[in-house]
């Protein structure tokens, strides 16, 4: 899980473009949205694309946006949970 | 009375000029990306979305920072300033990365963040979000440096009440060839804080052209 997280931050920093901050500088617990990173609704649909093109999932229902969405550990459970079924 | 430009900046050819004087200067240019950047860090802006816009907004967002810089908006009435930008090749640097991205039917991944940028009036956008500004704006395409019809557009609006004041000019960016003219156009004795280094210019066409090659 650890390194999952680790390369998520790399992949949302670069995606989004989070050019003055660092992978230490994310707390994988804190929100992504409204504080913590501060990110916004274009941010959002960038790591839908990002979960689409890196990782093949697509987000079937986008009600479950926001518990994926919620932190970095979000997202990698996730992740971790779908490369399960799949 | 009659309209003067009271600050301007000049980017082009790695210079940076703002009210005569030269503030930043590259002479070999890699990058248009290294090349504001380099800027960006030099002049401390501290504005993280700068990160997420496109090329021409980076250069449109940078020019009003420097005219602004020792400006203070708050000396217009809300929505009395406006901006009025133009250029040749609208947003078509950005439309270029967007086609890119869906080219290729089999890796069809349009990217939001671009494609939200794929309009030349959203570098006005950004430096209105900037500033709070709500005024008149516009954004002109044409395939030259049209002087006379910028000078037309903005005097109308200064003449007519439509605007106490405008943020005028030219930001254009194609790939690594860039350049942006912008100046801050007001009516004479509107209260602007004259630079001692810079004596206001009247606002006419032979102006325009002037500062479009103050290199």
């Amino acid at each position: 899980m650890d390194e999952l997280i680790d390369k998520l931050k790399k992949e949302i920093i670069a995606q989004l473009n989070l050019e003055d901050i660092s992978a230490g500088d994310i707390n994988p617990d804190a929100p992504l949205f409204g504080e913590g990173l501060g990110l916004d609704s274009i941010d959002a649909l960038e790591l839908i694309v990002l979960l689409e093109k890196n990782y093949g999932i697509k987000i079937e229902d986008p009600k479950d946006g926001k518990k994926i969405f919620y932190s970095i550990r979000t997202m990698a459970e996730f992740i971790t949970e779908h490369q399960k079924k799949a | 009375m009659d309209n003067q430009i009271t600050a301007y900046t000049y980017i082009g050819e790695g210079k940076v000029v703002v009210n005569k004087r030269l503030i930043f200067y590259q002479e070999k240019i890699a990058t248009f990306a290294e090349f504001i950047r380099a800027l960006y860090k030099q002049e401390q802006v501290s504005y993280p979305k700068f990160y997420k816009m496109d090329s021409l907004s980076k250069l449109g967002f940078i020019s009003a920072e420097l005219l602004l810089r020792n400006e203070n908006p708050g000396r217009f009435k809300p929505g009395s300033l406006a901006v009025v930008l133009a250029n040749s090749s609208s947003s078509l640097d950005t439309d270029l990365a967007h086609q890119d991205s869906i080219r290729n039917r089999s890796a069809y991944f349009p990217s939001p963040s671009v494609f939200v940028y794929t309009l030349a009036n959203i570098v006005i956008g950004e430096i209105c979000i900037r500033n709070g500004l709500k005024g008149e704006n516009a954004f002109l395409v044409s395939e030259k440096f049209n002087p006379a019809q910028l000078q037309e557009y903005v005097s109308d609006l200064l003449d007519n009440g439509y605007a106490e004041a405008c943020i005028c000019g030219w930001v254009e960016i194609l790939g690594n060839n860039f350049k942006a003219v912008m100046a801050l156009v007001e009516k004479e004795g509107s209260g602007a804080v004259l630079k001692k280094e810079f004596a206001p210019l009247p606002f006419t066409e032979a102006s325009l052209n002037d500062l479009m090659n103050v290199n």
